[in-house]
């Protein structure tokens, strides 16, 4: 039995400076996982070899125990593995329905055809329709996405992430950006969309962190210092030093 | 219910699609001169071309400068194809010449489109100006096949006829081309309606993301230029058909500036758009031109202002103001509207004025000082004139800037007042 994502001395340079410095991660099938550290750490740099946006220098990669380290992004996403961006990320001409629709198309098989219309895809439909149900923003349905609101943008950066269903879902600080009433109930949806699935977050704030993870990755400077239990993390002496402890990296990490 | 379910009697849009039919069919009975008749067909032509344009530039945000590529090569495939035919070599019926013209476009887009697409916004651009300038030297090098000056020519009177039909009188020639018109524009209008089509658009909106829902940008790209370049040379073999002499002009980056500018100016944003372009097209290019020596100078300022106050083209604008008359309330603006044109008409006289005037003193000096311009006499090398049209043109502008800073208020208070229109009938 293989591990749903396995990161193996995972290496990347940006020319001299390493950001990442041998990071091994195995990520079981349906665990929640959030990614910590100070900034700069590298948490979405690992996000983005990962998903496929840079290569590594070196070290491996595998999703269901295969390696995908040199692989373009849309081959990541189609062996089942979905992002969503720190910075929102969403098609701002196409309403909120059609970006869901387009998110969704590849896994139904529709590929590259024009010999279909759209209109005809029962499927693509009745899906995107229950995802946008399901990131509240069916009364939303024909705005184009550029005239959402900021939380409602974010809302459906999810919805994009999880409509192709992935089951490896990797969401780079969901939350931020968001007032804390909105973060709670962004969480629990997030947790609600996510159920089953594996989860990788960036996150920073803790928490949401205590409350959405299983285990805890602390990230810093470019290695994971401990992955774990939430509780074990809290009371390692490495973590409490490093991040948690010192007064001025946590101002660091809040001040985000 | 839900927009998205089939629906067999769509009113509106079986309305329209009859609506263009019957203006396709009527129009030659409407305008039954010799020039209309020919400017008629050069319009369904220009209409597919820009439609096959819009498809890259509107549809997947790739800015082309070199579609007539396309459109010229399917010119000179189908001319050839033609002379074939009146040679015996080949037995194609004349009436699908043009999608001989079409599978050249895609054999073509096939072969360059890969390199092209590979890139994606600026490099885009650049590649597409690359090849164009390529295959226009290779037209001067390879006459055998791009006919040198002369160019290629032929003669549509071929093969077997059917019904009676030669294609030899004008007006079959443009049923023809009508009829290719109205298939082409029916099919390019159903491609933005499949999953390429609407990838597309997400290609357009945001590539990066479009990589991690499962698609390749540059395939997706590529299917689409492939598709563009099957209509633009659809449109090139009706062109071939259409003069009956194909030149190594047709591949020109004069041609390929064209289809941009009026695409854009017909509006990129609106399926329709580029069928106004077309229609502009032909109007510029035949009336406009016979008119003033100066016609690109006017089209380029026409130009200028449409990309500086209108970047959505002539189509946007349309669309609006059908927003504002679906609310009843156009009859608020009208006025400013009539006192818009009205200044902008007396700016422009001011400034037409002029610039005929250094046209007449760099080119037809010859003739003497006086020329005539809007049935006014007018001295090109006198102070009167000269004064007079400065006069005008200012009086012109400072009405006009007047009169558009009226309107940009009203214009801010009508939209103001619908958006409440909205939120009211949301809450109720």
């Amino acid at each position: 039995m293989s591990y749903a994502l396995e990161l193996k001395d995972l290496r990347k340079n940006f020319g001299k400076t390493e950001i990442i410095r041998g990071v091994n991660l195995a990520v079981n099938a349906g665990e929640r996982i959030a990614i910590i550290g100070p900034n700069g750490a590298g948490k979405s740099t690992l996000f983005n070899l990962i998903s496929g946006r840079f290569g590594p220098s070196s070290g491996e990669i595998l999703l269901n125990g295969h390696r995908i380290e040199n692989k373009a992004p849309y081959e990541i996403n189609r062996m089942g593995l979905s992002r969503s961006f720190q910075i929102t990320n969403i098609f701002p001409k196409l309403s909120v329905f059609e970006n869901l629709r387009c998110a969704v198309l590849w896994s139904l098989g529709y590929k590259y055809t024009f010999l279909k219309f759209l209109s005809g895809l029962k499927d693509a439909n009745d899906l995107a329709e229950k995802y946008m149900a399901m990131i509240r923003l069916d009364k939303k349905r024909d705005l184009l996405a550029m005239n959402l609101t900021y939380a409602e943008q974010r809302a459906l950066e999810i919805g994009i992430t999880i409509a192709g269903g992935s089951n490896v879902i990797l969401l780079d600080e969901p939350t931020a950006g968001m007032s804390r009433s909105e973060t709670s109930r962004f969480i629990n949806l997030i947790k609600e969309v996510t159920v089953g699935k594996t989860l990788l977050t960036v996150e920073h704030d803790m928490g949401v962190v205590f409350g959405l993870a299983d285990k805890i990755a602390v990230v810093v400077y470019g290695e994971v210092i401990a992955f774990d239990t939430p509780e074990a993390v809290r009371s390692n002496a490495k973590v409490q030093e490093a991040y948690l402890g010192t007064h001025s990296a946590e101002e660091e990490a809040g001040g985000h | 219910m839900k927009s998205y379910q089939f629906k067999p009697y769509n009113v509106g849009r079986w309305l329209i699609w009859s609506l263009f039919a019957i203006v396709l069919i009527c129009a030659p009975l409407m305008f039954t001169s010799n020039l209309s008749g020919t400017m008629l067909a050069q319009m369904g032509i220009a209409i597919i071309a820009c439609l096959s344009y819009n498809i890259l530039l509107g549809q997947g945000g790739m800015l082309s400068f070199g579609h007539a590529v396309y459109t010229g090569l399917g010119s000179f495939v189908a001319i050839h194809a033609l002379n074939s035919i009146t040679a015996g070599t080949s037995q194609i019926p004349v009436s699908l010449l043009p999608l001989v013209g079409g599978f050249a476009g895609i054999g073509f887009a096939v072969l360059l489109g890969y390199v092209t697409t590979k890139k994606s916004g600026t490099p885009f651009a650049m590649i597409t100006l690359g090849v164009a300038e390529l295959v226009f030297a290779m037209s001067l090098m390879f006459s055998e096949f791009f006919g040198g000056e002369a160019g290629i020519s032929g003669n549509r009177v071929a093969g077997p006829t059917v019904f009676g039909i030669t294609y030899g009188p004008q007006i079959q020639i443009y049923y023809l081309i009508a009829i290719y018109t109205f298939i082409c524009v029916a099919l390019m209008y159903a491609f933005t309606q499949t999953p390429l089509g609407r990838i597309l658009n997400a290609v357009r909106d945001n590539p990066e993301r479009v990589e991690f829902i499962g698609y390749n940008t540059q395939r997706v790209r590529y299917f689409a230029f492939i598709i563009a370049g099957f209509f633009a040379g659809i449109s090139g073999g009706l062109g071939a058909l259409n003069f009956e002499i194909v030149t190594s002009e047709v591949v020109g980056a004069g041609r390929s500036g064209g289809y941009l500018l009026f695409t854009f100016l017909g509006g990129a944003t609106f399926f329709f758009g580029p069928i106004i372009g077309g229609i502009l097209m032909v109007l510029a290019f035949v009336l406009l031109s016979e008119l003033t020596k100066a016609w690109l100078l006017y089209l380029g300022l026409l130009f200028l202002f449409m990309v500086m106050y209108a970047p959505g083209g002539i189509a946007s604008l349309i669309m609006m103001n059908l927003r504002v008359a679906a609310f009843g309330k156009l009859k608020q603006i009208w006025v400013s509207y009539l006192g818009l044109f009205v200044t902008a008409f007396v700016a422009l006289i001011g400034a037409g004025a002029m610039i005929e005037m250094v046209y007449h003193l760099q080119l037809n000096s010859a003739l003497g000082n006086n020329l005539k311009f809007m049935g006014i006499v007018l001295n090109a090398k006198g102070v009167d004139s000269w004064f007079g049209s400065v006069f005008i043109m200012l009086t012109g502008l400072g009405l006009f800037e007047a009169m558009r800073r009226h309107f940009l208020i009203e214009w801010g208070d009508i939209q103001i007042e619908i958006e409440k229109e909205i939120k009211r009938r949301e809450a109720a």
